[in-house]
């Protein structure tokens, strides 16, 4: 079988050694971590080996040894090279020489029990130990199933990953320690951290929390019973506000909880959650920056009163074009008159309120203002509940219209059933026919001329009304659209994606190097990207 | 380097290259980019649009034209035109799929051998015609004689049966090797 060797690209520059690494023998490869230099103690390289595998769970072993000559003079080395095969007894030993800077390697096993003793194939897969470290395409920690079956469900490049993963400790000790054995591997170098990332790590305990503790409070107090009453609950469910800010304390609450996220897809999602929050708060306290400069809300308040009049004559306008011929079809005269009169009555008692509330517009609007440093999402939430507060007139005017319109249109098609000589039975949810009296056909056939003929009217009025209360509900929607789209738009796995593209690893590639002939075949693997 | 023809006709070009005893590669290269048609289309598009200048008397219809074809042309070239499509087949590993644009883009999938049941040739019925085309079984992971998916191949090149038949032969040629493999260790 063919012989697969997973060989860091960051040590090919090393100095002579042994190979440690993982042997994979169900799938004849050897997936190699770092390379340990001369001088060392095989004592001490045992049990340095065995503590790590015992912290890591990853069977690590010597693997082979590994020959860097930048002179022509290694005949007896070859010799001292076989001679710890011995000492480490590993079946089969690998042997991986290069001389000077060439990049054509050779690599040949020694097996000293093997039954076919003939020359098996060695394919040399070169791979980039941080990103095949950093991608997550290994399987989940939590799988409970016994090992065999994870040999044979996880895929063969899965546990090659895995085992690069887990081998995080191996890599924690660089050049500059002074322990018995010398390593090289990608972080031999320096080990790579930064200050503002192992702070924030302290920090974020204790910071959690505090989150926790207050989140609890809030929630302890949102959910008292003064606040379940029935008008008071009736109005929380209806702003869009009170909906909005419960969303954000779940949230809160997702990424201040104490356990750490068990797998991939969680941690993305408070990352996402987390920069999601950030991201809000900033635009939020952009515009309440921009809002809070040169009078701006006062500017806002003076125009307000304005528009709302300038809506209410327009409404205005709109009426006595119904109450006349609009379009020109003809209205039934009584009926418009009382239709129009009455929602005309309605418009002026709202815009009294309106002109009731203008002393205080200012201060209502300069402190709900001040709600915007909770957030963008907020501020819109904010924003469409006062258009829907403003427009109550024409939500009023629309559900008047709906009732009339819905009554006449019940009352025709019972008095429809009654022209026709039938009834609605209720009991068996079906039509039957039934015999009426005289006076009672007489009365329907009259009430159903009188529906019919004042159908136009109504019709008209429900149309009208229930158009412009669909603009509103468009406004309306395109805002919560707005915030949706705020809220859950993965803004932490598109800048991954932009920036550290590896770690959102979903597959691998391989690439044919140049080959020579009676060397192994040379192979790059990168990892590649969605 | 050999050459074939693809089911509509244009010439193409397989070319196959072992880089060792288990590891093959094979390019189908599709037929470039004419610049007979390019032109035809470029001046259909800006006739068109002298037409309508002189209709209406505005010329932002001229630049109009002109950044259309810019962007429609970038965006074919990145991602319509596929220039060369290759297998490579790593016994023991896997088998790689690359489809390369004409602006450079290559976009590769990897397949891991112990996912592959088979490589056949299969028959389809595409538009008017029937064609053959080459495919990777994938394994049922649940089933061991089932199929979870039919992966096509070299699906913008199209190649005949004639050269189908020259990369099946080198894919099971590779494919055999790990059949008997698990026997020898």
């Amino acid at each position: 079988m063919v012989l697969k060797v997973f060989f860091p690209s960051c040590c090919s520059s090393a100095e002579s050694g042994i190979l440690i690494g993982r042997w994979i023998s169900e799938q004849n490869s050897a997936v190699i971590l770092a390379v340990v230099h001369f001088p060392f103690i095989p004592v001490q390289v045992k049990h340095y080996l065995s503590e790590v595998q015992r912290v890591t769970k990853v069977s690590v072993s010597v693997l082979g040894s590994w020959s860097h000559s930048k002179q022509q003079k290694e005949g007896s080395l070859s010799e001292f090279l076989e001679d710890l095969g011995t000492i480490f007894s590993r079946e089969p030993w690998i042997q991986i020489s290069k001389e000077g800077d060439s990049k054509f390697w050779s690599c040949s096993t020694l097996q000293k029990h093997s039954k076919n003793p003939k020359e098996e194939e060695v394919i040399l897969v070169y791979y980039d130990q941080r990103k095949v470290m950093l991608s997550h395409l290994h399987p989940p920690l939590d799988t409970a199933t016994s090992t065999d079956h994870k040999a044979e469900d996880a895929s063969k490049l899965s546990a090659i990953f895995d085992t690069v993963a887990k081998s995080k400790i191996l890599f924690m000790t660089d050049r500059y320690d002074d322990g018995p054995i010398k390593l090289t591997h990608w972080q031999s170098d320096g080990v790579e951290a930064s200050i503002i990332v192992e702070l924030m790590k302290q920090a974020s305990v204790p910071v959690c929390m505090l989150l926790t503790f207050l989140l609890s409070l809030i929630s302890g107090v949102c959910r008292s019973r003064v606040l379940k009453f029935w008008p008071l609950s009736f109005l929380w469910s209806k702003l869009s506000t009170c909906e909005q800010l419960g969303h954000r304390l779940q949230h809160l609450q997702v990424i201040s909880s104490n356990k750490k996220a068990q797998n991939q897809t969680q941690l993305m999602r408070k990352a996402n959650i987390f920069v999601s929050l950030l991201i809000d708060v900033a635009l939020g306290m952009l515009l309440m920056s921009w809002l809070y400069r040169k009078n701006r809300i006062g500017h806002l308040a003076d125009t307000l009163i304005p528009v709302a009049d300038h809506v209410a004559e327009e409404l205005q306008d709109l009426l006595q074009w119904l109450m006349g011929a609009p379009a020109g079809l003809k209205m039934n005269r009584a009926l418009d008159q009382v239709l129009g009169r009455f929602f005309l009555y309605h418009i002026h008692l709202w815009i009294s309120y309106i002109h009731l509330m203008s002393p205080f517009i200012e201060m209502i609007l300069w402190y709900v203002g001040l709600s915007a440093c909770l957030g963008l999402t907020v501020a819109l939430c904010i924003l469409s509940d006062i258009i829907a507060l403003l427009t109550f007139h024409i939500y009023c005017f629309y559900v008047y219209g709906a009732r009339l319109y819905c009554l006449k249109i019940y009352g025709l098609s019972s008095l429809w059933r009654l022209f026709r000589g039938k009834k609605w039975n209720v009991l068996r949810q079906r039509v039957d026919s039934c015999s009426y009296d005289l006076d009672q056909l007489f009365i329907g056939t009259l009430l159903f001329t009188i529906l019919l003929f004042l159908l136009p009217t109504t019709a008209l009025y429900y149309l009208v009304f229930t158009l412009l209360r669909l603009l509103v509900v468009i406004v309306q929607g395109l805002i919560h659209l707005l915030v949706d789209l705020i809220d859950s738009l993965p803004l932490y796995s598109i800048i991954l994606r932009l920036c550290r593209s590896y770690r959102l690893a979903a597959g691998v590639k391989f690439r044919v190097l140049e080959q020579q002939d009676g060397k192994p075949l040379r192979l790059l693997m990168q990892v590649s990207h969605l | 380097e050999r050459r074939y023809r693809s089911a509509s006709g244009a010439p193409i070009a397989l070319r196959r290259r072992q880089h060792s005893a288990s590891c093959r590669e094979l390019a189908v290269r599709c037929p470039r980019l004419q610049l007979r048609s390019l032109s035809a289309a470029t001046s259909a598009a800006w006739l068109a649009a002298y037409g309508l200048f002189v209709l209406s008397e505005n010329s932002m219809v001229l630049s109009a034209a002109i950044f259309i074809m810019l962007i429609g042309l970038i965006i074919y070239l990145h991602f319509v035109k596929i220039d060369q499509e290759s297998l490579l087949i790593i016994g023991s590993l896997g088998i790689q799929m690359t489809s390369s644009y004409a602006s450079g883009k290559e976009s590769t999938t990897f397949i891991e051998m112990n996912q592959v049941k088979d490589v056949v040739i299969n028959e389809a019925i595409h538009m008017q015609k029937v064609i053959y085309y080459l495919c990777i079984l994938l394994q049922d992971p649940g089933d061991p004689q089932g199929v979870s998916e039919v992966v096509p191949l070299f699906q913008s090149s199209k190649p005949r049966l004639d050269c189908l038949i020259e990369v099946y032969k080198s894919c099971q040629e590779i494919l055999e090797q790990r059949k008997t493999a698990p026997q020898s260790s």
